[in-house]
């Protein structure tokens, strides 16, 4: 596992320590991530990572697994 | 032009007629001739006033978002034809110029319209509470109110259109070229006065490309308009004189009426604007075209915060698209967080920003259902319970895993009462409109002592017989949700053998027929978001 | 295949015979009956049950229906006469059924009371309803009835009458079971009989008006009463029938008059007549002036049917077998009324 995918798996672990998200594909639409989650975890990569995250970014295919989020972090920092 | 009004159901049965019968090509054209008559009809103010506030949101965003998707086309081929000679800075660097370029003509787009929102809702809003601050400072000094009528819809058909625009902007879409077609999704009538709020990839397909015929879209159509009309006409509007009463003499009613106050405007509510999204979802699946939903059984809510996930949905989604997500990651944001976190701690200080655009999100919700102080503080209200029960979350955690209530069934029951009595307390506020007023109000409910019977039941305007029409009613949608959980209600009872349907529809076009509050006689009422 | 698709027309046709009669049996079960209490309601209706063979119909307002007896005209003077009216029955409303009448028969007069000409306008919905109700679909009365809607009404509501007295499930009484279909009459030729009475206590003095003229919508309407039964050759005849209210201005009674001669037909101001005729104020009303009761109208009615006679020339048809027996139920049916009312407002014969 990469550090990326590694610190996002930290942070979400964080949200939801009851959760293994490895195995979830499904964040979003079974709201195990709520509008409030998304933000704070956006908020964290930024703080962790310096990776910005705009709004436009915030659709369910980026946010439903840690894999596409990693996806979604590891474009983000190669376009910078 | 009333959803329960003959002129409706004549004009719809006569769209629904021609749509099918014309070519597919041609329909959506009868669509946007149908928003117009049905825009002419339902002048509540001045028609040439009422139209420039549509037109001027139809130009502005063509104009606005046509650029945009222009300014981005651009981009785009300037990066192909120049992909070999350009190095990542300078692409990086033309690419923001760009951007910067799109946001200035977004922002545009947004002070037009929201411009123009607020210029019509808000203005006298301003006026009295500058008039006030004048009155503190002890100037005599009083600005006048203006005379604004607000148009039909407004607060809808701006929200789509500014949505539209964000989403050009994201590039999540590209900008309409025909603008016919653009004002069409802006003034798509069945939704035109009181929502949903849709967004322009979920409905502008279904809107141009018309679909194949298919018997099952009227006769589904009809049902849930059916279903609409009895919710609204039977029990909303039957609850209404109750509830009118209720709220208007507060010297009378009081203590254990402002309960029964909150109750019955819950069922009202509910009844009157689930009925009329009904009747709009169920006019627009009669021509084929899905609509969003609105509601998904709010009132079997567990928390704050799934009842907002369920309650007028296409605006809280809206809301948190549009305004939540952008405000909470924007860079000013992301600034304050590493801040906050510096000074106040990592717990406290990763809250500021979120907080902060909650705070804001749910002024604007509270702003926007209508321009005075009660609604603000009904939002704020909301917003204030959510944050509580975000910071109690780690208790609750704690006092699951020492219990075993979480998941049986009257666990279950009290926190849907609970949500429930949290939801009504907070729409004191809507029902008084006056925030002090409220506030004694809901305080008259541990105080005093009014008595409730027979008696000063019949007070409230509404016959014996009145009420056990609203029981029966209140039951039938109860056991309709109950078996809604499971999966459509109209695909369950299509199932059924012939007559067992034909029971089923025929019977509930009867109890509206005969026990609908329509007519001389019962003056028909407006549903009440069409004023928002 | 094919069974499939007989078995779908047949339920079609099956849910459609299901839906019009319980859609029927609703409306007749909602709609108001009028048999008892407001009996005025049932009036209009009850016209068509008739032998169409009237010397005589009077069209127009309370003043007719409860001032006139045909029973009388025919016992005096054997004229055959029926009276079309209806409460606040307004004048387009009177020549619409006139035209309806017109359908069914052709009466050597047509009498119509002027009172109605003050109103130029719509005046109330549930008079509408009660003179509209019971006309029979026609030309004349879907123009009656567009010619009298308020505002807050819809034509509709006259084609389903459920969608107007829907809201009735809550008054229903054993009336509206017993008169599902079959209803009793109510009127005898129209008359609505009253043998009880209530002395005039004061005279009025009408309070003075800004514009006596009448309206233009009224007077329309009488120019086209006079040209409708100048086309089928009926004589109309205007009369103003002796209540002393509401008010009948000299002002408006001038109007007529020159309105009579200028078309040459006849006008009779029965009011001005009230000593002739013999009315005493003290006997012959049933509630203080407003309407004549039996005694009253019966003085009346010799009075109109000398009229009728002499001027009109109505032939007598005494003695002929088809009006007497057209007659001799009705006669009956007049004088048990009249005992059986007797014994309701507790009055013994001197």
């Amino acid at each position: 596992m990469d550090d990326i995918k590694e610190t996002i798996l930290n942070l979400l672990t964080d949200l939801h320590p009851d959760i293994d998200f490895e195995q979830e594909t499904n964040l979003i639409d079974s709201k195990i991530l709520d509008s409030f989650d998304i933000v704070s975890l956006i908020a964290d990569i930024n703080d962790e990572l310096d990776v910005a995250i705009s709004a436009d970014k915030i659709i369910p295919e980026n946010f439903n697994s840690l894999d596409s989020l990693a996806k979604l972090v590891k474009e983000l920092s190669d376009e910078d | 032009m009333l959803f329960t009004s003959y002129n409706f159901i004549a004009f719809l049965s006569a769209v629904i007629i021609l749509y099918w019968l014309i070519p597919r090509k041609a329909r959506w054209v009868l669509l946007l001739v149908a928003d117009m008559v049905f825009y002419y009809f339902s002048k509540t103010t001045a028609l040439p006033v009422n139209l420039i506030y549509l037109v001027s949101t139809i130009v502005s965003t063509y104009i606005f978002t046509n650029l945009i998707t222009r300014n981005a086309n651009k981009e785009k081929a300037y990066l192909k034809a120049n992909k070999e000679s350009l190095d990542k800075e300078t692409k990086k660097k033309y690419k923001e110029q760009q951007k910067a370029v799109r946001r200035r003509l977004l922002i545009g787009s947004i002070v037009v319209n929201i411009g123009m929102l607020a210029v019509v809702k808000y203005t006298n809003f301003t006026i009295s509470n500058i008039n006030s601050i004048m009155g503190v400072l002890g100037s005599a000094h009083r600005l006048t109110f203006v005379d604004i009528a607000v148009p039909m819809g407004i607060s809808y058909y701006i929200f789509q259109t500014v949505g539209y625009s964000i989403d050009c902007y994201r590039g999540k879409t590209e900008a309409q070229k025909n603008i016919f077609k653009l004002a069409l999704f802006a003034s798509f009538f069945p939704q035109l006065v009181q929502g949903p709020i849709s967004r322009y990839d979920d409905l502008a397909p279904a809107l141009f490309e018309s679909k194949e015929f298919d018997f099952k879209y009227i006769s589904y159509g009809l049902q849930r308009i059916l279903w609409g009309f009895f919710k609204k006409l039977v029990i909303a509007d039957r609850l209404l004189t109750a509830v009118t009463t209720i709220i208007k003499d507060t010297e009378t009613y009081n203590g254990l009426f402002v309960v029964l106050g909150m109750l019955f405007y819950a069922i009202e509510l509910y009844c009157d604007f689930t009925g009329g999204i009904d009747i709009t979802i169920g006019a627009a699946e009669a021509l084929g075209i899905p609509l969003k939903e609105n509601f998904i059984r709010p009132y079997f809510s567990k928390t704050l915060k799934e009842f907002w996930n369920r309650w007028h949905i296409t605006m809280g989604t809206w809301f948190t698209d549009y305004i939540f997500y952008p405000l909470s990651v924007s860079k000013f944001m992301l600034n304050l967080n590493r801040s906050s976190r510096k000074h106040l701690g990592d717990k406290i200080g990763k809250r500021v920003p979120v907080y902060t655009a909650t705070i804001i999100v749910w002024f604007a919700t509270g702003i926007w259902h209508g321009a005075s102080w009660n609604f603000i503080v009904w939002g704020l209200g909301n917003c204030l319970v959510l944050l509580i029960s975000q910071e109690l979350e780690p208790f609750y955690r704690f006092f699951h895993s020492k219990t075993k209530v979480n998941g049986t069934r009257i666990w279950d029951a009290v926190r849907i009462i609970r949500t429930m009595l949290i939801v009504s307390s907070l729409r004191l506020f809507d029902c008084y409109r006056d925030v002090p007023l409220t506030f004694k109000m809901f305080g008259s409910i541990f105080t005093d002592k009014a008595v409730i019977n027979k008696e000063t039941l019949m007070g409230l305007g509404l016959e014996p017989t009145d009420y056990i029409v609203v029981l029966i009613g209140v039951i039938i949608v109860f056991v309709v949700s109950l078996i809604g959980r499971s999966g459509s209600v109209r695909d369950k009872i299509s199932t059924i053998p012939y007559w067992g349907k034909f029971a089923i529809w025929f019977g509930l076009f009867l109890i509206v027929l005969i026990f609908g509050q329509y007519g001389i006689g019962y003056a028909a009422s407006q549903f009440i978001y069409n004023q928002f | 295949m094919k069974t499939g698709k007989l078995k779908t027309i047949i339920r079609i046709i099956a849910s459609a015979v299901v839906v019009v009669l319980v859609l029927t049996f609703l409306t007749l079960l909602l709609t108001p009956k009028f048999m008892s209490g407001v009996t005025e309601g049932a009036m209009i209706a009850e016209f068509y049950d008739e032998e169409m063979c009237h010397d005589v119909v009077f069209v127009g307002d309370c003043e007719l229906y409860e001032n006139i007896s045909p029973v009388t005209l025919w016992e005096n003077y054997g004229i055959s006469s029926y009276i079309r009216g209806s409460a606040q029955q307004l004048i387009w409303q009177s020549y619409y059924l006139m035209e309806d009448t017109l359908r069914y028969e052709k009466p050597d007069v047509f009498v119509f009371n002027v009172l109605s000409m003050k109103y130029n306008t719509p005046q109330k919905e549930t008079y509408n309803r009660m003179t509209l109700d019971g006309m029979r679909w026609s030309s004349s009365k879907i123009e009656s009835i567009n010619a009298s809607m308020l505002p807050e009404e819809h034509f509709i509501e006259y084609v389903f009458p459920i969608l107007r007295f829907h809201s009735r499930w809550n008054d229903l009484t054993e009336d509206d079971i017993n008169y599902l279909i079959d209803k009793d009459k109510v009127s005898h030729n129209g008359y609505y009989m009253r043998v009880d009475s209530k002395p005039v206590s004061k005279i009025p003095n009408g309070m003075p008006l800004g514009d006596y003229t009448f309206g233009d919508n009224a007077m329309y309407y009488l120019d086209k009463m006079v040209e409708l039964c100048h086309k089928n050759n009926v004589e109309l005849v205007l009369v103003k029938a002796p209540s002393l209210f509401p008010v009948w201005y000299p002002e408006w009674d001038a109007q007529i008059e020159k309105f009579a001669s200028a078309h040459k037909i006849k006008y009779y101001n029965l009011l001005d007549c009230a000593d002739t005729i013999g009315i005493d104020w003290n006997t012959d009303t049933y509630d203080a002036g407003l309407h004549l009761n039996l005694s009253g109208a019966t003085k009346t009615s010799v009075f109109l049917g000398q009229i009728l006679r002499d001027e009109c020339h109505i032939k007598d048809h005494r003695g002929d077998p088809y009006y007497e027996k057209i007659w001799a139920p009705k006669i009956d049916f007049y004088y048990e009324d009249i005992e059986e009312q007797k014994i309701k407002y507790n009055i013994t014969d001197n």
